[in-house]
């Protein structure tokens, strides 16, 4: 079982997959701490060396914020930018997209399954 | 792409006047503005900006945690008010 940073254990994988089970941790950051930790990033994770797990927690750990960490930064910047009354927080706060798209179609993902609106007539077809 | 760092924040001169001579004379007015542009910087913190929305001026207390954005982030230009409501026999005409 290899254990990095927390609680994630992914196995049976090559490791380059594997660390991308971690928050914060995708593609390309997991290639590149494998390279960091000099670990070969086509091995198996069950087959790593005690040493080798030892060598890319600390790698990971000084490099990158992962996990809860990362969380709460990414809480603590939405969080700042409510409380100031800017644009952005208004859209955290709404619930709605916050980069400037489109919201007359799309915008599911922020606004959650649609609900249908009183009185809004359909297309018809001619 | 962000701003390049070598050229600092832009604020336009007409406000930053008006903020440098205020921190000078060390008093507090809301300055009216119509410069949504400008970066918030260090200097203007403590002050009451007003900033306009289109319609009128939008008095926005600066502190700390604004510096950086845009003066125009704080004033919405857009104002919402609520879908529906009327029935059909008013909204078909």
């Amino acid at each position: 079982m290899a254990r990095i940073a927390g609680v994630d254990i992914p196995r049976d994988k090559r490791l380059e997959t594997s660390l991308t089970y971690i928050f914060g941790i995708g593609p390309a950051k997991a290639l590149q701490s494998c390279m960091g930790a000099k670990v070969d990033p086509g091995t198996r994770v069950r087959d790593l060396t005690d040493e080798e797990v030892v060598r890319l927690r600390e790698w990971i750990g000084e490099q990158y914020t992962v996990e809860g960490d990362l969380r709460r930064q990414i809480n603590q910047n939405v969080k700042r930018k409510v409380e100031i009354g800017s644009y952005q927080g208004l859209r955290h706060r709404r619930g709605l997209p916050v980069n400037g798209q489109r919201t007359h179609t799309n915008a599911r993902t922020r606004k959650g399954r649609k609900s249908a609106v009183a009185g809004k007539k359909k297309a018809v077809k001619k | 792409m962000p701003r390049s760092l070598k050229k600092g924040p832009f604020v336009d001169d007409h406000l930053l006047v008006k903020i440098v001579e205020m921190n000078k004379r060390n008093e507090k007015r809301v300055v009216k503005t119509w410069s949504r542009r400008s970066t918030v910087i260090p200097e203007m913190v403590g002050h009451t900006i007003a900033v306009h929305d289109g319609r009128k001026h939008v008095p926005i207390y600066v502190t700390e945690s604004m510096v950086g954005h845009k003066l125009g982030e704080f004033a919405p230009t857009r104002a919402f008010r609520t879908h529906g409501g009327g029935d059909r026999a008013t909204r078909v005409r």
